[in-house]
Parts: C-alpha cells; sequence; structure tokens
C-alpha cells in the first residue's frame, strides 16, 4: 500500500510561525471534493496568494531558491486546530517529504505519520540553527536518516531524534495498518462480543437511537 | 487486560476507558482500541469510503456509526434546504450513497432532527458513560462530559474504524485539572475554559487526556461540561473528560429510554466505576479556582492569546520571548493596538452557533441578555442552533421571536461560520464576536477578525456593537 522510506534528503525552507494552524495550512475552500486532487494548489493559500489570486513574491515558497523543497522547518504546535487530513495530503501533494519543528499537534501527527509525511521533533535551539542555515544563500541540503534517527546538515553537528518503533517500521517497511488490523478479525469479533455481553446498551447504539427519533414526514424544520 | 500505562493499582478514568476497550496490546506504546461509537461527516469521509471500496472491505459494525450532514450545509431560513456549491451537494450527495451502501444511519440534508454532528449525537442518547466515541473532527472531546471517551481523527483513520471498529491508538498520558470554587454571574464555562488555556497555552495538554475535577466542575450543567471539554482540544488535548456524576447520570437516563429495567442496573452499577482511582498518579496537574473568574475574550489568533474583559492587549514588551513573534503577527492581524483595553472595541457581526456554544441553554443566555434591546445600529448578528432539536426547543421557548425582534437572523442548523465552509464567510477586515471555539488567521473568513467569548458575551456585543462587558448590562 505505501512505499518505504529509508532516507530524506533536499532544501528546506522554514516558516517561521508557531501554532500553524490546519486551517491555514488548507483553507476551507480546498476541502470541497471528494477526493485527494488539487489540494497542492490549496496549501498555505493565504500565505501565497494574495487577495486577488496573485503571488505573494516575499513569500519564503514562491521564492526561486526554494520552489523544489522536500523540507518545511515549523514553529512549535504545528498543525494544530482542525482534523482535516487534507492539510497532510496537500503538503505532499505539494512535494514535502518531511516537517521539522520544535513539536507537533496529537491529530495532525497521527495523519502525517500515516501518510508517510515524516515529522521530526528537535528541539527549538536546533530548528533555529537549521532555519538560519537554510535562509543563507549557499544554503545546504538537509538530510534525515530514518533508520538511524538523525537530522543531517553541513554545518552542523548531528541531531538525534525520536519517533516510535511502530512508526519508524512504517517508514521503512511501508506498513498497511488496515490491512494489518483486518488480520486481527477474529480477535475483534471476540471482543466485540464480550463487550456487549458486558454492555448491551452500546451494540447497535446509533442504529438503534436513529431508528427512535419520531418520524416527522422527512419535513425539515 | 492491562495497557502497559497501567503500572501500579490505582488507575485514572481515562487508563480504565482505554483497558475496557483494548483488543489487543500492539506494543508498548499502541493499543487496537475498540471503538463504541463513529461519527461521520461530509468532508472527512468520502476518501476513507473510496479507499474501502479499493480494498472491496465493507464497514464492519455499520450499528455502531452514524452520519451527519454538517460542515457545508448552508443556514438560510428557507423550507427546504438545497446547496447551490456543486462541490458542496456532491459531498452530500455522497456521503447519503456511502450511508446507503454500508447500512449506516444518516441525518441527511433535510432531516428535522439534522444538525452539528456533537450536538446530534448526545441529544439522541447516542453517547453513554464508558463509551469511546471517535469522529473526524477534532472538537470530538466533547463527550468526555459524560465520562465517554472522545477524541478527534483523520479520514485515514475513518477508513481504519470503518474496516476494522478499531484503532490502532497511541496512549495519551495523563493531566488532572482541578477547579475548585463557583463561577460568578455572568461567567460560564466557556470563560472557564478560555482563562485556562489562557494560563495554560495552546499546547498546555498537548500529549495529554485532561480529567476536569472540582466543585465548580461538578457545578456545571451538563451542556456546560460541553463547552469545557469541546475546548480543551484547543488546549492540545487529545482527550477531556469528566467522571460521571448524578448530574451526568440524569442527563443519560434522559436521553436514553433503552437503558431501563434490569439493564439500568447494570448500567449504573458500572458507570459508578467510571472515576479515577485513589492515588491514581497523573503525569500533570494544574488548579484553578473558579472565584474570580471574568468574562473571557480572545484577542488574538490562537485561543490562548485571551484575556478577561477588564484586562488589556498584551504590548509585544509584556509577553515573553518564545511568544514575541506570535505575539505581533496577531497583532498584525487582527489590526489592535497592544496596551489598549479590549472593552469597548467596535464590531461588525455576531455568530452565536456551534459545537461548541449552540446548544439550548446557551440560546437561553444568549437571549436574557437580547431580551428587550436592539441589534445595535451597522451590526449584522445571527443565531445558527445546533441542531433541529435545539431549534425546535427553542422555537417553543419563543427564544426565536426575542432574537429576531431583537434584529438577529434567526437560520437553520449547522456549522456554519464557526469554519465557514458553507457560505456564511466574513469579508476580510470584520470584527465579529463569535461563540466558536478558534479564532484562526482566515477561519470565518479571510481577512475577518474573530474574538471568542460566550454566548451572553455575543448577545452583549450584538446590542452595543462593541465588545462589552455582559455583566454591566445584567446588572
Amino acid at each position: 500500500m505505501s512505499n518505504t522510506i529509508k532516507a530524506i534528503q533536499g532544501k528546506a525552507a522554514a516558516i517561521r510561525i508557531d501554532n500553524l494552524d490546519t486551517d491555514q495550512i488548507m483553507p476551507k475552500q480546498f476541502l470541497r471534493r471528494i477526493d485527494k486532487s488539487g489540494l497542492a494548489e490549496g496549501l498555505l493559500y493565504d500565505l501565497r496568494f494574495d487577495t486577488r489570486g496573485a503571488i505573494k513574491p516575499d513569500f519564503v515558497l514562491n521564492r526561486p531558491q526554494y520552489a523544489d523543497s522536500k523540507l518545511l522547518l515549523g514553529g512549535s504546535n504545528f498543525g494544530c486546530g482542525s482534523s482535516r487530513e487534507h492539510a497532510v495530503w496537500g503538503l505532499l501533494d505539494y512535494g514535502f517529504k518531511a516537517i521539522i519543528a520544535p513539536s507537533f499537534a496529537e491529530i495532525f501527527y497521527s495523519n502525517a505519520m500515516g501518510n508517510q509525511l515524516l515529522l521530526v521533533a528537535l528541539p527549538v535551539e536546533q530548528v533555529e540553527q537549521l532555519m538560519a542555515l537554510s535562509e543563507r544563500a549557499d544554503a545546504p541540503e538537509i538530510s534525515i536518516d530514518v533508520e538511524n534517527l538523525e537530522v543531517r546538515c553541513a554545518g552542523l553537528p548531528a541531531m538525534k531524534f525520536e519517533i516510535s518503533r511502530r512508526h519508524q517500521e512504517m517508514f521503512l517497511k511501508g506498513v498497511d495498518v488496515v490491512g494489518m488490523s483486518l488480520s486481527y478479525m477474529d480477535e475483534i469479533q471476540a471482543f466485540a462480543q464480550a463487550h456487549w455481553q458486558q454492555q448491551p446498551w452500546v451494540r447497535d447504539v446509533a442504529a438503534r437511537m436513529k431508528r427512535q427519533i419520531p418520524v416527522s414526514g422527512g419535513q425539515a424544520n | 487486560m492491562k495497557t502497559p500505562s497501567n503500572t501500579s493499582a490505582a488507575r485514572t478514568l481515562y487508563q480504565k476507558l482505554v483497558e475496557s476497550h483494548t483488543v489487543r496490546v500492539l506494543d508498548e506504546q499502541n493499543v487496537l482500541l475498540f471503538c463504541d461509537l463513529h461519527l461521520m461527516n461530509e468532508y472527512t469521509s468520502p476518501q476513507a469510503f473510496a479507499g474501502l471500496d479499493a480494498r472491496q472491505v465493507k464497514t464492519l459494525m455499520p450499528g455502531q456509526n452514524v452520519s451527519v450532514v454538517s460542515h457545508i450545509i448552508p443556514t438560510h431560513p428557507v423550507k427546504i434546504r438545497v446547496i447551490d456549491d456543486q462541490a458542496s451537494a456532491l459531498q452530500a450527495s455522497n456521503l447519503a450513497r456511502n450511508c446507503a451502501k454500508h447500512g449506516i444511519p444518516l441525518f441527511d440534508t433535510n432531516d428535522a432532527m439534522q444538525g452539528i454532528e456533537h450536538v446530534v449525537a448526545p441529544e439522541h442518547g447516542m453517547i453513554r458513560p464508558g463509551m469511546v466515541v471517535i469522529c473526524g473532527d477534532s472538537h470530538t472531546t466533547t463527550y468526555g462530559a459524560l465520562g465517554a471517551l472522545g477524541f478527534g481523527i483523520g479520514t485515514s483513520e475513518v477508513e481504519h474504524v470503518l474496516a476494522t471498529q478499531t484503532l490502532v491508538y497511541r496512549l495519551a498520558k495523563n493531566m488532572r485539572i482541578r477547579i475548585d470554587g463557583q463561577l460568578p454571574a455572568g461567567t460560564t464555562s466557556k470563560d472557564l475554559i478560555l482563562m485556562i488555556i489562557g494560563v495554560i497555552g495552546a499546547q498546555g495538554a498537548r500529549g495529554y487526556v485532561v480529567e476536569f475535577c472540582g466543585s465548580a466542575v461538578q457545578a456545571l450543567s451538563v451542556e456546560a461540561r460541553f463547552t469545557l471539554c469541546n475546548m480543551a482540544v484547543e488546549a492540545g488535548a487529545r482527550g477531556a473528560l469528566i467522571a460521571p456524576d448524578q448530574v451526568a447520570i440524569d442527563y443519560v437516563v434522559e436521553k436514553c429510554p433503552d437503558i431501563k429495567g434490569q439493564y439500568l442496573d447494570q448500567a449504573l452499577a458500572q458507570w459508578q466505576l467510571l472515576r479515577s482511582d485513589e492515588g491514581a498518579r497523573f503525569d500533570a496537574e494544574h488548579r484553578f479556582d473558579a472565584n474570580h473568574v471574568e468574562p473571557h475574550v480572545t484577542w488574538g489568533t490562537s485561543p490562548d492569546q485571551v484575556v478577561s474583559i477588564s484586562g488589556r492587549v498584551p504590548t509585544v514588551a509584556q509577553v515573553g520571548a518564545e511568544q514575541k513573534r506570535s505575539t505581533e503577527q496577531a497583532l498584525a492581524y487582527t489590526r489592535l493596538q497592544g496596551g489598549h483595553q479590549i472593552e469597548g472595541t467596535p464590531i461588525q457581526h455576531v455568530f452565536i452557533g456551534s459545537c461548541t456554544n449552540a446548544r439550548i441553554e446557551d440560546l437561553r443566555n444568549a437571549a436574557k441578555v437580547v431580551a428587550g434591546r436592539k441589534v445595535a445600529a451597522g451590526v449584522r448578528a445571527m443565531v445558527v442552533p445546533g441542531s433541529g432539536a435545539v431549534k425546535q426547543q427553542a422555537e417553543r421557548e419563543g427564544l426565536d421571536q426575542v432574537f429576531i425582534t431583537a434584529g438577529f437572523e434567526w437560520r437553520k442548523p449547522g456549522c456554519s461560520m464557526c469554519l465557514a465552509m458553507n457560505d456564511d464567510v466574513l469579508s476580510a477586515g470584520t470584527r465579529c464576536a463569535s461563540t466558536t471555539n478558534r479564532n484562526f488567521e482566515g477561519r470565518q473568513g479571510r481577512g475577518a477578525i474573530t474574538h471568542l467569548m460566550s454566548p451572553a458575551m455575543a448577545a452583549a456585543a450584538a446590542v452595543t456593537g462593541k465588545i462589552t462587558d455582559v455583566r454591566k448590562l445584567e446588572g
């Protein structure tokens, strides 16, 4: 279902905004499709384009030096707010493979790692060092070694980072999570039966309660 | 069943809920978690259903799932709602098609009980203490108010739940927030949670499930508790919980007529155990005093950029080093001057709605302020009830007439201007007093400025045309 990724290397672009929320990463007008298409266009739209749709030349992603960046350097609590996975799909669609920031919001973290958008949390000082380097005219590329959990960049000592073993394997082996969980089907069914034995009132709770709402002739209120 | 986090005999409520839903321990950080109820909307589920189709897998347990058209729906006061925007109409029809195909119950566009998913589910008795409830929406933390573990997930996880009724769940840490004392008149749980977020920060609870406790929490109604738990996610929390007490149980028993006789005895006995044990270990604790809480209003572009109504917008010089950049950016966006009082800031729009504050008690609180007054000149004010049931109840009580007489628009239910995914969008520069949960840049419309506050405070802003201390109107 997914690829194996052992290392990520490329230029990095820095966005110095803390609490960069998913509303900003992928604004509402790009959430109206039923597939994952067209999301690169919407990525960070208000930062990239002015109100008339013209490119803002000063924004980092619009500067030629950063046109093909593969890494994003962000502020703390990156990806907070709405659960919209469109934010992650859009970042990938745009060409980003990894984000390095001091911290990431919880739902965004699960969404990103599940889509093999690698999130690397580093201390704020180290992120700042990488940002400063990335803003130089001769900015070196940054490489992330997923096997050894290290970020490397010429001019700086290697930086260790942590991700869970489970997430690491999802990159190194390309695990299909749904497929894996489907293989536990017997356990899930057995669990559900025992669970409902103990709490019969949660079985079919949605279907039962929806059925018992008096029908008002389908009439809108 | 033992989860890796449980090392002592005394357990937190959170640990109990995780353990009672653990199908399999996957490793030291992750469990396969059974989900009792999965709620869906039209915009975070389509790609999940497409994923199921690609796998040729059906929804495993359709009766544990329910869908609501909520985010894209127009709220104009028309009899039969038609979604003009073609892409949005396709999202709604696509949801109906997917639900029919998979046998999943649906509150469709013109269902009389349609509304915001987090308002609809509890009012129809779908949320019960001890459940695990998930939804492709971050405000699923709401259900902790009834002692159910609720949290938001992404679309890939929606697909996972549909296929297996479980999630691969990363365990969170335990935080306890104790709030004692008594909320003063003119303040609500909205002011309380805004104050808390202001103190602990937008990532103050990141990585934690928060258990709220204390006398101030116990004194709250269930609806006020929904507001508290709903916005815990704005502090970064992965979940919020309140141990179910008599207040919560009375609410559930009323909403759940199917739990009766021996089931009720059984249920009550089990719900009694839904509390953190004496001596249970919390990884972090905070204490707050409700006695001196004032009405709170956000000034910036993150929910933690908040002041009490008597306070002043901070200057860049006042804030700590790590907040200077974000303060500067927020002041530029909200066009406010650091050092100025927040009270008296003119507003052009008022929005009373959202999963945070569009339940009947919220509308009653707002109507009390509005009654006998008029919306100020130059202000557009709207009420978007949280659901069809809330709307009908408000109309039975005559609240709609209170709002309409004052000059408010009385709209149909939906998420509406909370995130402006439908056609309720603010124009650039418009300043809005809003009962919603996020004051992010562009959230209510590009360049629009959001001030989060309670329904009573939003009502006060509507009738005065500026950010106003509601206590001055009530007194």
